[in-house]
């Protein structure tokens, strides 16, 4: 980057501000304004904007439309308002109790004011390979509502990350809400995040989701992020671990599959072979949290 | 594309007009010549800006002032009434909390949203809460030591 364009004290960009208070007035704006940018939290976009790397001739601000601010337990899981706030999610009874995984995932980001700041949906539409809230959501399965121009759309969380900074979001399309499918008897969920200090990015972040079968391992999900363009799952390891005895050797096996399965890079934070490294033994933890938490529900 | 905004800065109402890119912090600083809250890192890695919005520890340095027309403001100019300090920044005085200084508007602010969510924090607990905020100075150990006896201060304040 040109040293001479980064400027942090002040926003080099003018552009044109809308707060909207409703989707209807939203999508209203959408139809009529061109090059877009989405402002929730702001906590990066601003620092990219300050940076120049995104350069918008128009902000919509969606911190005024409360439809897009909720936490809400329904008979078919839990509904999170895209533009919730992250610290309300981790001061959410709701979350804490019954969505352990997502508590943590959220708990892990930043410090509070980054926290009191952001929002769920910017963690995700950021699409940080990094970002802590998108390996728990990947576990659990949430689907994703997206509102735009051309309607609704439902996509799986799965589905969503298409490269670093980049979701298969349309332009005039935006994240609405998150649905998180409650979990099945029998199943625990676990997250570890390693970071250089804890207010850092991962290194490599892991979340797991177990479902006992007597005695057996029913179902599996394992997503990772950091280690590849996007926050990933770990297909071939859960392939392997289904049907599977919970014993050591397996766990172990199920380790080794996703530190070959994962595509790190070396960059600021960690070297490609620490990632695969560490990528078995985090992942063997994550099982072993995951399976015991099964053992309690 | 000026747009009149209009919100409660400690406790008084204020009036001001601003650009949609202009930052809380400059407004701040700049308009309203509160230059208690500092700018250091401007990323949002430092907390040096940190003030509260509607009771909330946040980042001025990544908050367009035009977002905070309507809400309710404190910085750390705000905290002392009739010329008495905040028990926070009487804490800090007695722990000899301040080195340079240049980081504890936001440590204290950010103390003050603690307290406020928790007003018996264990050390763990204040750590958590306040890594955010960096002293260059690292004076750390007095600094959570002054936001435990602003704890202790506030309860014996409270019998």
């Amino acid at each position: 980057m040109d040293v001479n364009k980064v400027n942090t004290k002040i926003l080099p960009v003018s552009f044109d501000y809308y707060a909207p208070s409703s989707i209807e007035e939203l999508l209203s704006i959408l139809k009529r304004e061109e090059e877009i940018v989405f402002l929730a939290g702001g906590t990066d976009l601003l620092v990219k904007m300050k940076q120049r790397i995104v350069e918008p001739k128009v902000v919509v601000s969606l911190n005024r439309i409360s439809e897009l601010s909720f936490i809400e337990e329904k008979e078919d899981g839990l509904h999170i308002g895209a533009v919730t706030k992250l610290r309300a999610i981790e001061r959410s009874d709701v979350v804490k109790e019954r969505f352990p995984v997502l508590y943590c995932g959220v708990r892990a980001i930043g410090s509070v004011q980054i926290r009191n700041m952001g929002t769920i949906g910017g963690n995700l539409c950021n699409a940080s390979p990094a970002a802590d809230s998108a390996p728990p959501l990947m576990v659990l399965n949430a689907e994703l509502k997206t509102i735009g121009v051309e309607g609704e759309r439902k996509i799986s969380i799965n589905e969503f990350f298409v490269g670093p900074g980049k979701t298969v979001l349309r332009t005039k399309e935006l994240l609405a809400e998150i649905k998180v499918p409650h979990l099945p008897p029998n199943s625990g969920t676990s997250f570890i995040k390693i970071a250089r200090t804890s207010m850092d990015i991962a290194k490599i972040n892991v979340a797991a989701m177990v479902r006992l079968e007597n005695g057996r391992i029913g179902e599996c999900r394992i997503a990772l992020g950091a280690v590849a363009p996007t926050p990933m799952r770990a297909r071939e390891a859960e392939e392997f671990l289904t049907g599977k005895e919970v014993t050591d050797e397996n766990l172990r096996r199920a380790g080794e599959i996703v530190s070959k399965e994962i595509r790190p890079i070396t960059d600021i934070r960690s070297t490609a072979e620490y990632r695969r490294e560490v990528s078995k033994v985090l992942t063997y933890d994550a099982l072993r949290i995951a399976i015991r938490e099964a053992g309690k529900r | 594309m000026k747009k009149l905004i209009e919100f409660t800065l400690n406790g008084r109402k204020v009036r001001v007009e601003v650009e949609p890119n202009e930052l809380l912090l400059n407004v701040l600083r700049e308009k309203l010549y509160l230059t208690g809250t500092k700018y250091a890192c401007g990323i949002g890695e430092c907390g040096a800006c940190t003030v509260l919005v509607d009771g909330e520890a946040v980042l001025s340095c990544l908050t367009l002032a035009i977002e905070v027309d309507g809400k309710n403001v404190v910085t750390i100019e705000g905290l002392a009434k009739d010329g008495k300090l905040d028990v926070i920044q009487e804490a800090f005085l007695d722990e000899g909390a301040v080195q340079c200084g240049y980081c504890i508007p936001g440590f204290i602010l950010t103390a003050k949203a603690l307290l406020k969510e928790n007003p018996s924090p264990t050390e763990d607990e204040i750590r958590e809460y306040i890594k955010g905020n960096l002293c260059r100075c690292t004076g750390y150990v007095n600094i959570v030591r002054a936001i435990k006896r602003a704890s202790e201060l506030i309860k014996e304040g409270e019998k």
